[in-house]
Parts: C-alpha cells; structure tokens; sequence
C-alpha cells in the first residue's frame, strides 16, 4: 500500500498543527508568554466630567434611543434594554465622582458560561457579544451575571438580550469603541488589557495623591476587560463589594467535572447490584419451590 | 371493562388499531365532574394568556423584570414539578435495581406521572423562552454549549423522557395488544431504567447547579456551594411524598381499576415509603444543619429571612420526618398522608426560596408573580392531569395487564 496508515495519521497530523497555526497566528496580540491578549478599556473616573457623551454616541451607533436624564448625586440610573451604558454621579469625600457602567467584559464571563447555545460569548479579541441567531431566550445569562449586565425584552414577541459589545463589529475592522473614541475628556482609553494595566499603574504610582491604590477589575470576578481608576475607595462609588475574585465559571465548574465520572462510574454500580439482587432473587425462589 | 381488554388482544393490522385509537380518544365517564368544572375555565383562560404572550412578550403576562429574569415557571413549574417527578426514579431503583418486588404494583403509574411531569415541565419552560424557535440549538448540535449546567439540563431533560416513555411502553404495548412489540420493550426496560436513574441523580441536582453562578444573589441561607447534593437529596422524599399523595387519590378516583390483591397491598407500601421518606429527610436535615454551621450564618438567623429558614427547617422537614417515624411506628396511615402533604408543601417553599424569595432577596422591588403566571401554572397542571387521567383510564396503569402478558410469561 502506498498509503498506509502511519502516513495517514502524520497527514492528519500535519494538517492538525497547520490549521492550528493558522488559528493562533492570527492578528491578535499576545505577550511574551504566548497567551492571546484581550482588548479592554480603562475608565478614569478623574478625568470623567459626566457629559454623556459616551451615552449618546453608543445610543447612536446602535440604533437606540437617545439617553433619559442625567448624572446626578443621589440618583442611580441603570442600564436597561434600550441603554447600553449610563453615567451616574456620586456624591464622595473628594467631590463629586462619575461612574460610566456598561458590561465589564470578565475574562471568563459567567454569562458565556451559563449560556447553553454560546449566543452569549467571548470573541477572541475580548469583546463578549450576543448571537441572535443561536440565543433561544431563556435569560440564564442574566441569571449568572454578577455585574446584571444582560438586559431583555420583555415587551417583544422577538425579544433580543441588550448589551454593551465593545463595539465588536468596530473592532474587527481595526477601530475603537464608540465611547472611547468620542470621549472628548479622554476618560476611556481603549487597548489591550495588558497594556491598559501597565497604564493604570502608571497613572497611580505618577500621582499618588490623585488615586487610590486599586484597579477595579484587575482581579474582581476573575479579571475584567473593562477596569476602573478613582480618585475614592471604589465602595463610595456603588461598586458592589460582595463580589469574589474568583472567576464566576469557577463556581460550577465542580458540578460539571464530576458529570462524567457520574456517568462512567454509576451505570455498572447499578448492573452490579441488579445482577446481584437477581441471583439472590432466583435462589430464594428455588428454595421456595 | 374486561370484555374491552379481550377485545383489544383480538386486534390486527393497522386499520383497526387506528379505528381503536379513534374511539379511546373520545371522552368517557360523567362529564360535569367537580375537576371538570374547575379546570375546564382555567385551562381555557390559560391557552388565551399562552397566546397574548407570544403576541406581545413575555413582559406583558408577567412581572419578570431585568433584575429577576426567572420567576414562577421556572421556579414552581421546572424546579420544584422535576422534584415531584423524583419518584420515577426512585421506585425504579427499588423494583428494577433492588429488586423489590412489593412496590411492584405502583411502578407504572408512578413512571407515567414522571413522565407527564417531565412532558409538561419542560414544555412549561418554552413558554418562558424569549426565542423558542431557537430551541432546537443546542440539541441539533450547531453550537454546543457544553460548559453550561442548563445545557446539561436540557439534555438530561430530553434524554430522560425517552427513558421513561420506554420503562412506560409495555403499557402502551398491552393498550394495543401489539404483543410482539410488548416483548421487545419490556426487553430494553433495564437499560433504561439504568439510564434514566444516572440521568436522574445528575439532572435532579443539576437544577441546584443552575443556580450556582448566582452567588451574590441569593440570600446566604439557601446558597451553598452544597445546593445539588441537597436538591439530589430532597428528590428523594419529594418524589415518594408525591407518590403517596397521588396514590391515595388514585386509589380513590379510579377505584374500580385496581384490583382486591392491590388494594390491601396499598397500605403496606405507604407505610414502607413512609420510612424511607422519614430516612432520607433526616440525611437531608443533617446535611443542611452541617451547610448552616460550615456557612457560619448565625447572626443571620435572628431575621426575618432568618425566622424564614428556621420554619422551613423546623416546620417541613423535621416536623414532617417525625410525623413519618410516628406513622410507621404507629401503622398509621392518615399521618402519613399528612407528612407526605407537609413535605410537598417544604419542598415547594424549598425550591421557591432558592429560586424565587431568596433570589434578590435584598432588592428594593420584590418580584411576586402576576395572576396571569398563575393561571398558566394551572393551566399546565390541569392539562397534566387530564391526560394523565386520560391515560389511566384506557391504558393497564394501575388494573392488571391483560391475560394474554402473563399467557406468555
């Protein structure tokens, strides 16, 4: 036989390690240790003024409704299925303080987790999107998400789950979200999350005074796209401090790993103590007889 | 009614089998019935809610919101029915596994409501998808989301109908006197008895699984990271509970079914379900009692949540597992009955506590449910119950199978 089965496998596996390559030779950026690199966007709470303008321009390019209100102290404003991103204002020891909130982006998002057709899911350049054709509704995701992100509509007979995308579809032809594109105070800084922690720090350690010692999102629910800077401990701000460090996936993941030893292991327990019981069963009845 | 099964046997081809299921399906018995009466309205009511909310969202017949995504069908109608249906696999493992023949008698009736259960459950969760149409998804195999626990649950779910409808099968079988087919599937019932109960322990936890993810949102009493082993655990007695309910109802309705042998067997079983309903509660009360102390939660419990916990602790499953020792201890069979009601009513305020009142439990807007999800939770219940009732009137359920199964045994 000319082609035999040895050369078949090497074939196979030639062609296994190029297709790979093909994958992870791709455009995206990886550090030095050779893990991908997710984009992400860090927020600098003291460079925000509160001019919506990153509500306005992401109601725009998403073909939704212009922003309701505006950022004021005492008042919270919440995303929902017609506001992707909202800024609210909060009233601290150092002054007034505003907070854009949007989906963070988690490096291990529970929402792509819980999601059982992968409608909810996270690119490989870091944005986690939402698939309208795979999604069948069931809002699991807004179950799992510890930051309340994924919003739906309940008044549609075609209801869609709203969120912040990262302006993936931008990112994919080389460009930047809307917000931090159109920041006019350059609060939003989009780039790589490495590159974006390098900043942070920079920023912190260059002005001491200015900030406190943390990066929200740096290792909240596993590590963020999105990270926040602030000039006050981040509780003063409606952060929720109930939040682990541990990614959220982690949570289940217990669960699901023990499924196939379950299904390995109980099946010939159960024949074991069925055949058992039969021969015990058939003894008994021949005594009887 | 013998005369009817004789005939059946006598059937052949395919002409006279489909005649014969043309005439079983039409109604039999009184009609204005007090359950007619009742459920007949409701189930109407229900079908044009069902409607109204395909037209105009799930929002307009409910009072989900973005905070509390999963309400009364989920909670009550998936989460706490799939625990009813526990008894499925529970009695299964006793008659097939165990080989204890003395529950034999109330096996098929028991599979059939778990399967019933399984049907409507599960189809009461498409009445809550926002896309049904996308719900061939993850089945079909396009896009696999296989690190999710609902994707293991939605599999189980369908993999685990198909178990139970071949444990049931036979009774179809012996229904249209189709004998060659009565002996191939009651050929595959071990494995599948084998199968469904995996599938069981695994979905039946599963259901706490789901919730796992949602740690920050459910009160700290109710979550732990124990959730699935206490839901594996609580099937157990909810699905027994059930049986016992049931069948002391059955045992009423459909009297004249069942025959002289069964019905004085009947008290037997009860009492032997009773102890092993008063052996799993008291596993599943140490396991939580071991959850509350590893969880350190006792500044807790001098809350009103906390008051909350102690009377679903104290008062629906201590309460009741004693009640159950005292029946059999007694030979009493009107306290079991009671038990079994008082456990049906904790795992139903179980199930609604992790998955409805504990979940957002600190929000300033609590989610109670619309009448609207009411009517439909009846309306799937209702329709449950006719066709089961539908079933049990035609098919050999719970009278004996006819004479020519145990010709060929």
């Amino acid at each position: 036989m000319s082609f035999d089965r040895r050369n078949f496998i090497k074939t196979l596996g030639v062609a296994g390690i190029t297709l790979m390559a093909a994958d992870t030779f791709g455009t995206i950026k990886k550090d030095n240790k050779g893990n991908v690199e997710f984009y992400g966007m860090l927020y600098d709470s003291t460079r925000c003024v509160g001019c919506q303008t990153c509500e306005t321009v992401c109601a725009e390019s998403h073909g939704l409704p212009a922003p309701v209100g505006v950022p004021k102290s005492g008042v919270i404003r919440k995303t929902d299925e017609l506001h992707r991103t909202v800024v609210n204002s909060f009233k601290t020891s150092k002054g007034d303080v505003f907070i854009k909130t949007q989906c963070m982006h988690c490096n291990e998002p529970a929402c792509g987790a819980a999601c059982l057709t992968k409608a909810m899911y996270k690119t490989k350049e870091g944005p986690v999107i939402w698939r309208g054709e795979k999604c069948m509704g069931c809002r699991y995701c807004m179950v799992s998400c510890p930051f309340d992100i994924p919003k739906f509509e309940y008044h549609s007979s075609n209801p869609k789950i709203q969120k912040c995308t990262m302006c993936n579809e931008k990112i994919e032809k080389g460009g930047i979200p809307a917000c931090a594109e159109n920041c006019p105070a350059e609060a939003i800084k989009f780039g790589t999350r490495r590159e974006l922690l390098a900043e942070a720090r920079k920023r912190i350690v260059q002005n001491p005074g200015t900030y406190v010692d943390e990066i929200y999102g740096d290792q909240t629910a596993g590590g963020t796209g999105f990270m926040y800077i602030s000039p006050v401990p981040f509780k003063e701000l409606g952060f929720s401090t109930k939040l682990q460090n541990k990614s959220y996936p982690e949570l289940s993941k217990g669960f699901l790993y023990s499924v196939p030893s379950v299904f390995v292991l109980l099946p010939p327990l159960l024949l074991g103590i069925y055949e058992a019981t039969k021969k015990n069963n058939s003894k008994e009845s021949d005594e009887n007889e | 009614m013998n005369n009817i099964i004789s005939q059946k046997s006598n059937f052949k081809g395919s002409e006279s089998t489909f005649k014969f299921i043309l005439k079983e399906l039409k109604p039999r018995g009184k009609f204005l019935t007090p359950f007619n009466i009742i459920s007949v309205p409701v189930i109407v009511l229900g079908v044009i809610i069902i409607v109204f909310r395909f037209i105009n969202g799930i929002g307009s017949v409910t009072n989900l919101s973005q905070e509390v995504p999963w309400g009364l069908w989920i909670g009550f109608d998936v989460v706490t029915g799939v625990a009813f249906a526990g008894g499925a696999y529970v009695l299964t493992f006793m008659v097939y596994i165990l080989n204890v023949k003395k529950y034999h008698s109330i096996v098929r009736i028991t599979v059939l409501n778990g399967f019933l259960a399984y049907v409507f459950y599960a189809g009461a969760l498409l009445l809550d998808l926002g896309r049904p149409w996308n719900v061939i998804n993850p089945i079909i195999g396009n896009s696999f989301g296989t690190s999710s626990v609902l994707f293991l649950v939605a599999w189980h779910f369908l993999l685990y109908m198909i178990a139970e409808l071949i444990e049931f099968s036979p009774a179809i079988a012996e229904w249209l006197g189709a004998k060659r087919a009565r002996k191939i599937l009651s050929g595959m019932t071990i494995a599948a008895v084998i199968f469904g109960i995996t599938l069981s322990t695994l979905h039946q936890s599963g259901l706490g699984a789901l919730y796992l993810m949602a740690k920050d949102k459910i009160h700290p009493l109710w979550y732990s990271e124990f959730i699935p082993i206490l839901f594996l655990v609580s099937s157990i007695f909810a699905g027994l509970s059930m049986v016992i309910f049931e069948g002391s109802i059955s045992h009423k309705v459909f009297f004249n079914q069942i025959s002289e042998k069964n019905h004085k067997a009947q008290n037997g079983i009860v009492l032997s379900l009773a102890k092993i309903c008063a052996g799993a509660m008291f596993a599943y009360f140490f396991m939580q009692l071991l959850v509350f102390i590893h969880g350190k939660h006792w500044d807790l419990l001098n809350t009103p949540m906390g008051y909350w916990f102690l009377i679903e602790m104290l008062g629906f499953v201590v309460f009741p597992m004693l009640l159950f020792v005292y029946s059999y201890k007694r030979n009493n069979i009107f306290t079991v009955k009671l038990a079994a009601i008082i456990t049906m009513i904790g795992i139903i305020i179980n199930r609604l506590n992790v998955t409805v009142i504990g979940f957002r439990w600190d929000a300033p807007i609590h989610y109670f449910p619309s009448w609207m999800e009411f009517v439909v939770t009846l309306t799937v219940i209702f329709t449950e119950i006719w066709i089961f009732r539908w079933v049990v009137n035609r098919m050999p359920v719970l009278r004996e199978s006819p004479d020519w199964v145990k010709d060929e045994k």
